[in-house]
């Protein structure tokens, strides 16, 4: 993931090694915090059968009680990744460590939390927050999956290109397609009109996502204006145009198949915090 | 007829201060002004104009303000205080001679009057007297050599001759508007605009390629004609359509009139200036000259000396110069009271390289020069701080700490030498500590001060250049040398200027040269299966040629410039006598060699199993030293497979400075998914502090390139950068707390605020100008830079070239 960075160095027998000068999130610090979050999840398991609980192990028991308070300060402390982001204070943190620990122990919830529950599960609301707490989770899951596969190719679809610069490439071809086709017969020049009026961000979030943009105005201006005198150039900037706005679909989509994830995690979060509240309320008044 | 004790001619900066000065004693005077207006040449600026007002360091000495500012600012606070001053002006007044003796002077003017004058002041400058285009048609009432306001043309033609500053600024003015549909041309009569200020011809350049201008290199006019104009070019004469023609070809002082008045000048150069006394009192007596016209163009020079022209004309033979506090002040602190001239005769006597110095020099020197004592064992500066400034020492002496890890090995340098000269020249980090040795008086040299006195005083050229070349080769040689050891092989050396992309060794060639790098950077490369493949980096202070040397054969790769760098050629035959006195020497050369051999084989080694890893390598090495890393000290770096588009970099950018993001992630060049953004490189020498009137771009303590607030928002440091990171905004009004936004949507969140609410939140009356800014590596802040802090996926890293180009790291753990 990171071999542009990696410096050769000399180890004390001159041999040339490599250092790692980078690591991504999930690598950071050599994997620390998924060491930590697997040593709390074994112990938490180990201690799961090892406790003594009577008659069965349950949330109400006292290690029911140890679970739940480590599950609840845990979520409460993962939710607040979204201060830390957008809090820049002073100080020697660094928001790729939160992120990273936020990863590891987030999925060590589905542990902590399921062993908490004593496998008791039924159709109330201390079970909603147990399944809203793994919705989160798997969103979030998702997103690490987005993360780690979609960067590379948002890096290639653009090509140096800034989102502006390519809406600014498109109002350009349609400049010179407006002015191209006023020679154009009235049924062709209704196609490129229709063309030069269709709003490159409209069709909503299924279309965006999805990639697939049928009612494409240009793609059917395109098939309609076929080869023959002078329209040459009006079929070379639509495909130009065509070109373009393939690559910014495909921006926009990327951006928003990095962003939907969150758009489930997020929501889930707070139902999951509201549903908290209520299982533990409930819990102990009515013990 | 009138008859006055002192006349002044020209009311520009210089006479309108004497006179102001004259009126203030109560003296008898007249200022004589050849238009209707007072100070013709600012004037005639165009509209706007920022008026500069360097030296930024002399204090102004003079009865009427002056500051930095718009011509019309600076035109209306001088008539109004001419006018609360009581000058007498007479308008209109062009001198045709001067004639008689000190005491009766008889001034004819051209409309028939003769005044009377015991002295005359000459302040004419140099403008009125504009050079002339010389062709058929050049009396055509078309030609002109102003530009008042460039608004006033309308869907012209227009021609501009000349390729100064006036030119450029006249010719942009002309195209700045494209509704006026002016067609501008630019005449030069040379291949390039040299004598411009680069920032000028920067803005041509866009121009022209945005269609604004048109720029004619290597052309003059060869007839004008109403309507048209025919051009004399390199391929033949050629007809353009032209309905004005503007020239600004420079002018001259107006030479035969000034001798016609008694006036030597000295000498028959055409730019030459008067000889004139200490109180600029002409080889005519009784007439004095001040201002552009004695050769000092700078408005604050010129009004002090208005100023001290009527002082001494009235008889105040003691009147020291107007920078005398600040000099006084720089040596108030010592205990040894001397006065300010025998202070900087010790300074010149004592340290070699201001022996040459005039008196005036001195002060220029010392204005930017700050002097200190220091007790023995004081640290002057420490090992790896960040400072391109020159220490000479005027007393006692100073101690280097030449090895990092045992700070009892020292080497001295003694009285009336220099030291720092390594940070002054390639733009690194200082290499050794530095202590007093004894009791010692240090002079601190700024950079810009160091440059003058190399450019003005060619025996300090001389001497700094054979300085910093014997330490840099004995710091980086060690091994024992001393200065006795070097003196053939620097005897033999030189130093060449290496542009961009040039080799200085190429693989296969004969050579047993050695060059050390003295400023930029080199890369090396190696043929390898017919494909160049990068092998390593080299920041200045590192040497290259020595296997050849040693191992004899020719040369094993090619070294070439990846910035525009100076090296220090020591001669093969030279060095290796050197080599066979010094085994100690060769041992070191040897082990530096195996290092480099190593990292060869392992190149090689590579090549075979992974062809690609090397290739890739090799090629993203070369992308970043076109990207300007070879001349970076601190980069911002996105790794593309990381980066996931949230901008939080950006966002944190803003909110660490002033609601301002000083970085645009997305934009800049991308290679193998690394992403070099917008964002400052904090360069060795930075192009940005080229041109910038108020001097408020300076290096801090951790190497960052900081703009202070003394920015006027004048934009050259914008046009100057060559990667474009620098952008002009006014801070936005302060947000609400981001509790405020998270809790209840007040304010507009993180990050920069958008163009809308800042305007719609912006206070009345409490609008900020515009000015300049870029990244100051968060300096100040705890945590360092926020970008990175601030980056989720740890995509975004701050890096320094020799970090991850290659293995620099080898020369520093062998040092």
């Amino acid at each position: 993931m990171a071999g542009v960075f990696r410096d050769r160095d000399l180890d004390r027998r001159g041999r040339v090694r490599e250092v790692t000068l980078h690591d991504g999130f999930l690598r950071h610090k050599s994997f620390r915090w998924l060491k930590i979050s697997a040593a709390l999840s074994l112990a938490v398991t180990l201690g799961y059968f090892m406790a003594d609980v009577t008659p069965r192990p349950n949330g109400g028991s006292w290690y029911g009680y140890t679970l739940g308070t480590i599950a609840v300060l845990l979520i409460l402390w993962l939710t607040l990744l979204g201060v830390r982001k957008r809090w820049m204070t002073r100080g020697r943190w660094s928001l790729k460590a939160w992120t990273s620990a936020h990863v590891y122990l987030g999925l060590s919830l589905i542990v902590i939390g399921t062993l908490h529950t004593g496998f008791q599960l039924g159709w109330n609301v201390h079970t909603l927050a147990w399944a809203l707490m793994m919705l989160v989770i798997v969103s979030g899951i998702w997103g690490i999956i987005a993360y780690a596969a979609l960067p590379k190719a948002l890096s290639s679809n653009r090509e140096e290109l800034t989102q502006t610069q390519m809406l600014e490439g498109l109002r350009a071809i349609d400049r010179q397609l407006h002015e191209a086709a006023q020679p154009l017969a009235p049924s062709q020049a209704a196609l490129v009109q229709k063309s030069l009026d269709q709003n490159v961000f409209a069709g909503g979030l299924w279309r965006r996502l999805s990639g697939r943009h049928r009612g494409c105005a240009t793609a059917r201006a395109l098939r309609g204006i076929r080869r023959g005198d002078g329209l040459e150039k009006v079929q070379s900037l639509l495909e130009r145009k065509s070109a373009m706005l393939a690559r910014l679909r495909r921006h926009l989509q990327l951006k928003a198949m990095l962003e939907v994830w969150l758009y489930v995690h997020v929501p889930a979060t707070f139902a999951l915090i509201a549903a908290l509240t209520a299982h533990i309320t409930s819990v102990f008044f009515f013990w | 007829m009138d008859r006055v004790r002192i006349a002044i001619v020209g009311s520009g900066p210089a006479g309108l201060s004497a006179a102001a000065r004259a009126a203030q004693l109560g003296l008898s005077h007249v200022l004589l002004e050849k238009t209707d207006h007072l100070s013709d040449t600012i004037y005639k600026y165009q509209k706007g104009k920022h008026v500069m007002a360097t030296p930024s360091a002399l204090v102004l000495r003079s009865d009427l303000d002056f500051d930095a500012g718009k011509r019309e600012l600076v035109l209306g606070t001088w008539d109004s205080q001419t006018a609360k001053h009581k000058v007498n002006v007479r308008y209109r007044s062009e001198i045709k001679a001067i004639e008689g003796e000190a005491g009766a002077f008889r001034l004819a003017l051209t409309d028939g009057a003769v005044i009377e004058a015991e002295t005359v002041v000459l302040a004419i400058g140099t403008q009125g007297n504009p050079n002339l285009v010389r062709c058929p048609g050049a009396n055509l009432p078309h030609v002109q050599y102003q530009l008042d306001d460039p608004g006033e043309y309308v869907d012209e033609h227009i021609t501009v001759i000349g390729s100064g500053d006036a030119g450029i600024e006249n010719a942009l003015g002309l195209a700045a508007d494209a509704a006026q549909g002016n067609t501008v041309t630019i005449l030069n009569r040379s291949g390039d605009f040299a004598r411009a200020k680069g920032a000028n011809v920067k803005l041509l350049n866009e121009a022209a390629e945005r269609g604004r201008i048109t720029i004619r290199l290597e052309t003059t006019p060869a007839e004008i004609r109403p309507g048209e104009m025919v051009l004399e070019t390199r391929d033949g004469q050629e007809t353009i359509r032209c309905d004005r023609v503007i020239a600004r070809m420079g002018s001259a002082a107006p030479r035969a009139f000034v001798e016609a008045c008694g006036i030597e000048f000295s000498s028959a150069d055409r730019e030459a200036f008067p000889k004139l006394s200490p109180t600029f009192e002409s080889t005519k007596p009784g007439i004095f000259v001040i201002g552009a016209l004695a050769g000092y163009p700078l408005i604050k020079h010129c009004m002090n000396q208005g100023y001290d022209v009527i002082e001494f004309i009235n008889g105040n033979k003691g009147l020291k110069p107007a920078d005398e506090p600040l000099l006084e002040a720089k040596f108030a602190k010592f205990k040894a009271r001397r006065s300010v001239d025998e202070w900087l005769e010790l300074l010149r006597t004592n340290v070699a390289i201001l022996h040459e110095l005039s008196p005036l020099q001195m002060r220029e020197f010392m204005l930017d020069s700050e002097v200190r004592a220091y007790k023995p064992g004081e640290m002057i500066f420490e090992r790896n701080d960040p400072g391109s400034s020159l220490f000479a020492i005027a007393q006692g002496s100073v101690l280097v700490e030449v090895d990092k890890d045992n700070p009892r090995i020292t080497v001295p340098i003694e009285q009336g030498s220099v030291f720092g000269e390594v940070g002054l020249i390639s733009g690194r980090r200082r290499g050794a500590t530095i202590r007093a040795g004894e009791n010692a008086v240090i002079v601190e040299v700024s950079r810009t001060a160091a440059l003058k006195l190399m450019a003005s005083v060619p025996a300090a050229k001389r001497a700094l250049t054979r300085i910093s070349v014997e330490r840099q080769l004995l710091q980086m040689f060690g091994s024992g040398l001393t200065a006795a050891d070097l003196a053939e092989v620097i005897d033999a050396s030189e130093v060449i200027t290496v542009p961009a992309g040039k080799h200085i060794i190429t693989e296969g060639d004969e050579g047993q040269d050695i060059f050390v790098i003295r400023v930029g950077s080199m890369i090396i490369e190696k043929q390898v299966g017919g494909k160049p493949v990068f092998l390593n980096y080299l920041p200045a202070g590192s040497y290259v040629g020595e296997m050849a040397l040693i191992a004899g054969g020719k040369r094993t790769a090619t070294v070439k410039a990846a910035i525009k760098s100076e090296v220090i050629r020591l001669p093969g035959d030279a060095f290796l006598k050197l080599v066979k006195a010094r085994p100690r020497l060769l041992d070191k050369l040897r082990a530096d060699m195996a290092d480099r051999q190593s990292i060869n084989s392992f190149i090689e080694s590579r090549k075979d199993s992974f062809s690609g890893v090397v290739d890739m390598y090799s090629a993203t090495a070369g992308f970043l030293i076109e990207n300007g890393i070879g001349e970076a000290t601190d980069v911002l770096l996105i790794d593309e497979n990381l980066c996931v588009g949230c901008d939080n970099c950006e966002k944190a950018c803003a909110d660490s400075h002033d609601g301002l993001s000083r970085l645009d992630r997305e934009a800049g060049r991308t290679y193998a998914h690394l992403h070099v953004p917008t964002s400052c490189r904090h360069c060795e020498h930075p192009h940005c502090m080229i041109d910038c009137p108020p001097n408020a771009i300076h290096r801090g303590p951790d190497g960052e390139v900081f703009i202070d607030e003394k920015c006027i928002g004048c934009g050259n440091c914008q046009r100057n950068c060559p990667y474009g990171v620098i952008r002009m905004d006014s801070v936005p009004p302060k947000k609400p707390p981001l509790f405020a936004w998270l809790l209840l949507g007040l304010g507009p969140g993180p990050g920069e605020p958008d163009k809308a609410w800042k305007y719609k939140d912006k206070k009345e009356g409490a609008e900020k100008p515009k000015k300049a800014i870029k990244c100051d590596m968060c300096a100040g802040i705890k945590g360092g830079p926020a970008c990175v802090r601030a980056c989720p996926t740890g995509a975004a890293i701050r890096v320094a070239p020799e970090q991850f180009l290659g293995v620099s790291r080898l020369e520093r753990e062998t040092d």
